[in-house]
């Protein structure tokens, strides 16, 4: 039944496509606004898929922009403003996740990668050159027969 | 009677795809000429039997048939006959159906292509080719028929979602399908060489133009949802770090990956095993990709229906598929032969280097679209992973990406050197610090954000590198003008297209650099004669209306738009609400100028009176039209190589040159 309900509250935010926002709610101090916006875009709407706050339409969302806006105004720092949404929701509603134990490999993860990438080519590399030996120098006979050739045909 | 008829073809399809899955396999294996000519005609009658089987759906759609559930579901009489056609491939069935068509579409053009291809590989191809589709149409077939009746039938159908009544749809779909299934080619052609045993310059000539024609459509495909998005969903945003967007990036990245390492097998008949594994990597995040959307595991405007059978089955399919080519992977393999060396400082290593960044954007993209899935699975909590984590880990990635872009080029083959190089790309990088500094003067420093700077100067040093590096190539200025447009003229389409490509790819960065950073907007109300300022361009509410539109009524607002006191445009936004299903929709009304979008949406009238109005700059914008238009104009440039067209050499020649070695 939560998931019906989720699933029709998704669809009411697709019926007003992304006209986030209207200018009622907006705050008077374009400095303060577009703090409000800025952390907006950081705050998942909770029954959307991967939208943040200010892109989405739904109820929610809107009650969320409304209480990071009063928080704003009454005068809390940006991090207040984000602990105070996140004591109520969870982490879940940060599109950017808190790096801490359950997120460490999504964060390392891709720098992981690059190194485990590049430590591969290196490796690659240096396998190719163990691999194949430098030849052995010129025997005195194939130097002869070298200079013979060069002398006929001199490198243009 | 028609609907039943492409039923019975469907599972004609399936019975064809049956047989040529395992004869030809078994013909290549005993060496039987005439079980391995049997692949071609059954790839042919297998497009025959789709081909059918889609043009009966359209058909009902066409002549709206609710009799069909899957018509009376997503139709309905009033709609416009663009989107009755359109909405074929508009929902969950038959978007399968269009991935099946395009499936066969390319089976039958290995067969016609492929006359000079070795018979065994193109036996095994076609076969491993098959193989996908009898997973595909058991799918359909089994769990997501779009022929089933009903009864009775209602009166009219319910409708399309809006959103997806759009030119865009018509297009979007297919191309991102030629896109993903287009690289099946490559998965099949990497199996039958690993079957084969044997991965040399001309498989990888081979499979080059095949995963050249996928990345065309792929990016074209991308391009066009992005382009959609920006003026569908009116704000203005064009990249949401969407799962479904990043189910088609993924395999961009991989298939982008898989062009450059294919070049080095081509030339220097190295990192076989590495391509082999990329093919089947790009394919595998193609079906991955479908599956995520098709599952209903992640819900969003494209997963049309969630059903959890449809999931199971696309999950095992995935699983027999990828686990089934890396199992064969894991076996073979090792056994290919090493070829050439090179060092890492040279064109190759530079390719290798594209390789590395672009398989780790890649498996970051891979990393954040599935660990929320992860996370729920593991009881890690539930977590958010959207835009900000992409835009600071994966822009990072790209950067030393686009820096190796600029000069990899310029490094010659087999052992290059770094400090030459260097020494020509001076220029190139003494104009990208001017830019930068120039771009953070003219933003006002700190006023914009730090990163615009970076950004420009990247597209500036990766244009000027890419141009540095042909000019060279046909010696301008250092020769004779005559002479160099002779060069110009002799130098290989692929060379053309490679230059088209990143070039396209730096007006490309540029344009996404400037539409986030200096994105200007203002949200209103405003009244009949008010003005609102914005960038420059006074926006003055003209008029507002009521349109009745053919299947929906809209509000819709006249703006007359003036920069510097001289009226520039009139546009016209509209808002729709749309009668079946009834859901409103924004028409934002945009008008590209060089410099960017002047871009205008009107919402909701006010009960003071007066109307909600959203108006932007988004500056440089149709750069990144433009950029990903000239990328797709270099795949198809590089495409038209005569190299490519010819293709592998053909047996009688290898063979002569077989001879002439023993």
């Amino acid at each position: 039944m939560r998931r019906l309900l989720l699933i029709l509250a998704c669809l009411t935010a697709f019926a007003g496509p992304a006209i986030a926002a209207d200018p009622s709610e907006m705050l008077k101090d374009p400095a303060l606004e577009s703090r409000a916006q800025h952390l907006g875009k950081e705050l998942r709407c909770l029954v959307c898929q991967s939208e943040s706050i200010e892109d989405s339409n739904a109820d929610l969302a809107r009650d969320l922009r409304v209480i990071v806006r009063e928080r704003i105004q009454s005068g809390e720092s940006d991090d207040q403003v984000m602990q105070y949404v996140v004591d109520r929701y969870g982490d879940y509603v940060l599109l950017r996740p808190p790096f801490k134990a359950s997120t460490l490999v999504l964060w390392v993860g891709p720098f992981a990668l690059l190194l485990a990438g590049l430590a591969a080519a290196a490796a690659f590399y240096r396998r190719r050159t163990n691999a194949a030996p430098p030849p052995p120098p010129l025997s005195a006979e194939e130097k002869r027969r070298l200079e013979a050739l060069l002398k006929d045909h001199p490198p243009s | 009677m028609i609907a039943e008829i492409g039923h019975f073809a469907l599972v004609l399809a399936l019975a064809v795809a049956c047989v040529q899955a395992v004869v030809p396999l078994v013909g290549a294996e005993r060496g039987e000429r005439a079980w391995m000519d049997l692949a071609g005609p059954a790839a042919v009658a297998q497009l025959v039997l789709v081909g059918i089987a889609f043009a009966a759906l359209t058909h009902a759609y066409v002549t709206s048939d609710f009799s069909l559930l899957n018509v009376a579901q997503n139709s309905h009489t009033d709609k416009p006959m663009l989107y009755k056609v359109s909405g074929v491939w508009g929902n969950h069935e038959g978007s399968l159906l269009l991935w099946i068509t395009i499936l066969a579409l390319f089976g039958a053009a290995v067969t016609a292509f492929g006359g000079n291809l070795p018979p065994t590989l193109k036996a095994r191809a076609l076969a491993v080719q098959a193989l996908i589709t009898v997973g595909f149409l058991a799918f359909i077939l089994f769990t997501s028929n779009p022929f089933e009746r009903l009864d009775p039938p209602p009166m009219n159908g319910s409708g399309l979602n809006p959103l997806l009544q759009d030119p865009g749809l018509a297009f979007h779909p297919p191309f991102l399908y030629l896109g993903y299934v287009g690289f099946s080619m490559a998965f099949s052609f990497a199996i039958a060489a690993l079957i084969e045993g044997k991965v040399d310059a001309a498989w990888a000539r081979w499979v080059r133009p095949w995963t050249l024609a996928a990345w065309v459509f792929l990016t074209l495909g991308i391009a066009l949802g992005s382009w959609w998005a920006y003026y569908e969903l009116g704000w203005g945003g064009w990249w949401y770090w969407d799962p479904v967007e990043n189910a088609s990036f993924m395999p961009w990245l991989a298939g982008t990956a898989l062009l450059h390492s294919a070049v080095v097998v081509e030339k220097r008949d190295a990192l076989k095993s590495w391509t082999i594994l990329l093919a089947i990597v790009t394919f595998g995040l193609s079906l991955l990709g479908t599956f995520l959307v098709r599952s209903g595991v992640i819900t969003s405007v494209h997963a049309f229906a969630s059903d959890p059978t449809r999931g199971v089955f696309i999950l095992m399919l995935l699983v027999v598929a990828i686990g089934g080519s890396f199992m064969l992977y894991a076996v073979r393999a090792p056994a290919l032969k090493t070829g050439g060396l090179f060092a890492p400082i040279s064109r190759e290593g530079a390719l290798l280097l594209n390789n590395v960044l672009m398989a780790t954007g890649a498996g970051t993209v891979l990393l954040g679209t599935l660990y929320p899935l992860f996370a729920d699975a593991l009881s890690l909590g539930k977590v958010s992973v959207g835009p900000p984590f992409f835009n600071s880990v994966f822009v990072p990635l790209m950067v030393p990406m686009v820096l190796a872009m600029g000069m990899g080029p310029l490094v010659s083959w087999k052992r290059g050197d770094l400090a030459g190089a260097l020494a020509r790309v001076k220029l190139a990088m003494a104009a990208a610090l001017a830019a930068a500094i120039a771009t953070w003067v003219m933003q006002g420093g700190s006023a914009g954000p730090w990163w615009a700077a970076g950004g420009i100067g990247l597209a500036v040093w990766l244009l000027l590198g890419t141009l540095t590096e042909i000019a060279e190539r046909v010696r301008l200025f250092r020769a004779p003008l005559g002479d160099s447009m002779r060069r110009a003229a002799n130098l290989p389409r692929a060379a053309w297209g490679m230059t088209l490509a990143h070039g396209g790819l730096a007006v490309l960065i540029a344009g996404m650099t400037a539409s986030s950073a200096w994105k200007a907007e203002s949200v209103q109300t405003m009244t009949i004669g008010e003005t609102v300022t914005v960038a420059g361009y006074a926006f003055t509410l003209k008029a507002v209306r009521d349109v009745d539109g053919p299947n929906y009524l809209a509000t819709e607002g006249t703006f007359e738009v003036a920069k510097d006191g001289k009226v520039f445009a009139l546009v016209t936004p509209e808002k729709r609400t749309y009668r079946q299903p009834p859901r409103p929709t924004t028409e934002a009304a945009i008008v590209g100028t060089f410099l960017g979008d002047v871009y205008a949406v009107i919402g909701d009238a006010v009960p003071e009176g007066g109307w909600v109005t959203r108006l932007y700059f988004n500056p440089l914008v149709p750069w990144m039209w433009v950029g990903c238009l000239i990328m797709v104009a270099g795949g198809l440039v590089s495409l038209s190589d005569r190299r490519h067209r010819i293709g592998a050499p053909t047996r009688a020649r290898a063979a002569a040159a077989q001879a002439a070695k023993a």
